[in-house]
């Protein structure tokens, strides 16, 4: 029996060994103007991504390249890896990224450009020494301070209030949150009191109990900030359905689609986004313009993003799509994204 | 010649299940997809499965001995936490390894001890760990992720043995196979874990320490789980206390496709070799053909039942052929056995 079995593990070894020889050395060959660009956003089905997707679909269609959007689905960190893996193998132009955590992509990400492969990151920024250009929705400070702004006029600067983010280590959810505790320390807000961040995971149900935690943890709990479209939209659903709508109040960064109801409701008052749209069409051209060698990523570069007009490539790759639109009941009817 | 026909007459119909189904997975992926069968692909395969092959051996002989610990995802995210709380706390990384180790070790002693002393069934023990050790990550870490972690450590997780395609995290899970194989098919431990898994009762009669076994064996699925984790650490270069949440989905189902017993008893390392080698390049087809993860999801979830149903069903068959050959008298004592 022992004899057998070391006999046949041998010869499966063997075989495999053989496998690998003979099919190694198939990859290699890069696709030159060729323009196969593939989006990985934080996770897929949600609403947020499928949006720039639409966009970026767009962008595709006037430059004659492809588009395909993968992910995984739930928004994790060691959950991307395989699929970077996955596009680095299939040798796609480009890959455009929103990162669930910057530094866990990079080696993942450094062995694609090694292969020739061009990597933007969007929505949420890699290490800057994975990626070329880092497609900037808003500049981060004028999110994170304005969401505070709106807030406190609505509280009268008063009261408790609480965050609810998404993964603890997204990298734009904890800067727009740096600047929400930096704007909150001006002496206007001395009678503001952060009383938690609370983390969602961009996941709905989470968000959901996260949200009714929150509330029954802090009694006086006046407002909730939630930068994120999957957090806004659950705690909008939780607060209209125990009655609280009025009672504390929301805002955040949501799609006008997804918060439609809740503004004519009166649950929420005013919340912020960019054209997301917007965000995944630039992105795309950003990406095309690498592929194409019409760009490098290096400060002072321009190109052209189709309807969009010229931008600049700014400081460490940065290009910053535009100031945030604030949407309430006056103007929600004029968006459908 | 002679050999390989008696091992192939030996060979568990099973096993060869298994092969058919992955050269079938090889077919059909090479069909789907012109990235999936070169030696990249495969390097890549391998490098995904980095901590779960190696939590899948340990797990093999737990359940050989008709046990399960379903903590070991948990054990990975707590010392995978404790490495990143202690390394950015200033302590050299090689002293913050051993500390991952040794609180997974300690980790599989509380679940043995709650097992072998107290006589808790190891499911609703490592159940209830399963959510005690994640917790106790989130409390060690918080919301934090440690990264920076040094270049020759990054490398170590992610990167290949130069002017090779073979990860060297494959030379941690193939030292682990060597030792495993040895133990598991060619010393008498080996045999007293299968007697374990066959009657416990009739085992202990017989002079083998059950209790003192299996304590040790959760020990050692604790330290492998924490290896898991620092594998896990270097791979993404990244400590977060929800590491490697749901591995033990994969896991299980690898080492119950190998054609493991669920109660115990039954099973070789081949068969679990094969399983992985299974899942791990349908995962890889998957992926390379552009399946979404949900699919995927559901594909290794009917996996996990079918290899639950199937060794059965093979076995019921392949006993019923045996039956027939067999003279009545023996039959009869066959079924005296329990």
């Amino acid at each position: 029996m022992k004899r057998s079995t070391r006999t046949l593990f041998g010869s499966a070894i063997l075989l495999l060994t053989a496998i690998l020889t003979a099919c190694g050395g198939t990859a290699g060959g890069t696709s030159g103007g060729k323009l196969d660009i593939a989006f990985l956003p934080k996770a897929i089905n949600n609403p947020y991504f499928d949006s720039a997707a639409g966009g970026a679909k767009k962008a595709a269609d006037e430059l004659k390249g492809t588009f395909k959007q993968v992910g995984p689905s739930q928004a994790n960190a060691a959950d991307q890896v395989p699929f970077i893996q996955t596009l680095t193998q299939q040798q796609v132009s480009a890959i455009v990224v929103s990162a669930n955590d910057p530094n866990a992509l990079a080696p993942a990400l450094k062995q694609a450009q090694s292969k020739g492969i061009k990597v933007v990151s969007y929505d949420s920024d890699v290490a800057h020494d994975a990626r070329s250009i880092f497609v900037n929705q808003a500049s981060t400070e004028d999110i994170g301070r304005t969401e505070v702004q709106v807030l406190g006029a609505q509280l009268n600067y008063t009261g408790e209030i609480a965050i609810l983010s998404a993964a603890s280590t997204a990298t734009n959810q904890n800067a727009w949150i740096d600047y929400m505790k930096q704007e909150l320390s001006l002496p206007k807000y001395s009678n503001m009191k952060l009383v938690k961040v609370a983390y969602g995971n961009d996941d709905d149900q989470t968000s959901y109990n996260q949200t009714q935690a929150l509330v029954q943890a802090y009694p006086n709990l006046k407002g909730i900030i939630s930068p994120t479209t999957v957090g806004i939209a659950a705690a909008a659903r939780y607060l209209e359905a125990n009655g609280l709508s009025g009672k504390i109040a929301l805002t955040g960064l949501g799609t006008p689609n997804g918060l439609r109801k809740y503004v004519k409701d009166g649950t929420i008052k005013q919340f912020e986004l960019w054209d997301v749209g917007h965000l995944g069409y630039l992105a795309y051209y950003a990406a095309a313009a690498l592929v194409q060698g019409k760009i490098t990523g290096k400060e002072g570069d321009t190109f052209t993003a189709g309807t969009l007009g010229s931008y600049t490539v700014g400081k460490d790759g940065e290009v910053l799509l535009g100031k945030p639109t604030v949407f309430d009941s006056a103007n929600i009817d004029q968006f459908n994204f | 010649m002679k050999i390989v026909r008696s091992a192939l007459r030996r060979l568990d119909i099973w096993d060869i299940l298994l092969v058919a189904l992955l050269i079938a997975i090889l077919v059909m992926g090479s069909i789907q997809t012109p990235y999936f069968l070169n030696a990249t692909s495969f390097s890549l395969m391998f490098s995904n499965f980095s901590e779960k092959s190696i939590m899948i051996l340990a797990m093999m002989l737990i359940i050989i001995v008709g046990e399960i610990d379903l903590s070991v995802a948990s054990i990975l995210g707590l010392s995978s936490a404790i490495l990143g709380f202690l390394f950015a706390a200033g302590w050299p990384l090689w002293l913050a390894m051993l500390a991952a180790l040794i609180s997974g070790g300690l980790a599989g002693l509380f679940n043995g001890l709650l097992v072998t002393r107290v006589g808790l069934p190891s499911l609703v023990v490592t159940l209830g760990t399963l959510a005690l050790f994640r917790g106790a990550a989130y409390i060690v870490l918080g919301d934090r992720g440690i990264s920076n972690y040094p270049d020759a450590f990054t490398q170590f997780g992610y990167g290949t043995i130069p002017g090779t395609l073979i990860p060297w995290t494959f030379l941690v899970f193939a030292a682990l196979t060597a030792i495993i194989a040895l133990v598991l098919h060619g010393s008498w431990v080996g045999r007293q874990l299968y007697a374990i898994g066959n009657n416990r009762e009739a085992a202990r009669f017989a002079g083998i320490p059950v209790a003192r076994i299996k304590l040790l064996l959760f020990v050692v699925s604790g330290l492998v789980a924490a290896l898991a984790g620092i594998i896990f650490t270097a791979r993404f270069s990244s400590s977060r206390a929800d590491n490697a949440v749901g591995f033990e989905l994969d896991v299980i189902t690898v080492v119950l496709l190998g054609g493991v017993n669920i109660f115990g008893g039954r099973g070789t390392l081949l068969g679990v070799l094969l399983a992985l080698c299974t899942v791990g390049a349908l995962r890889s087809a998957l992926g390379l053909a552009d399946y979404p993860d949900q699919v995927q999801s559901i594909i290794v979830g009917i996996l996990l039942i079918a290899s639950t149903l199937g060794p059965n069903l093979v076995r019921r068959v392949q006993d019923a052929i045996l039956r027939r050959r067999v003279a009545p008298e023996q039959t009869l004592l066959q079924r005296s056995t329990p």
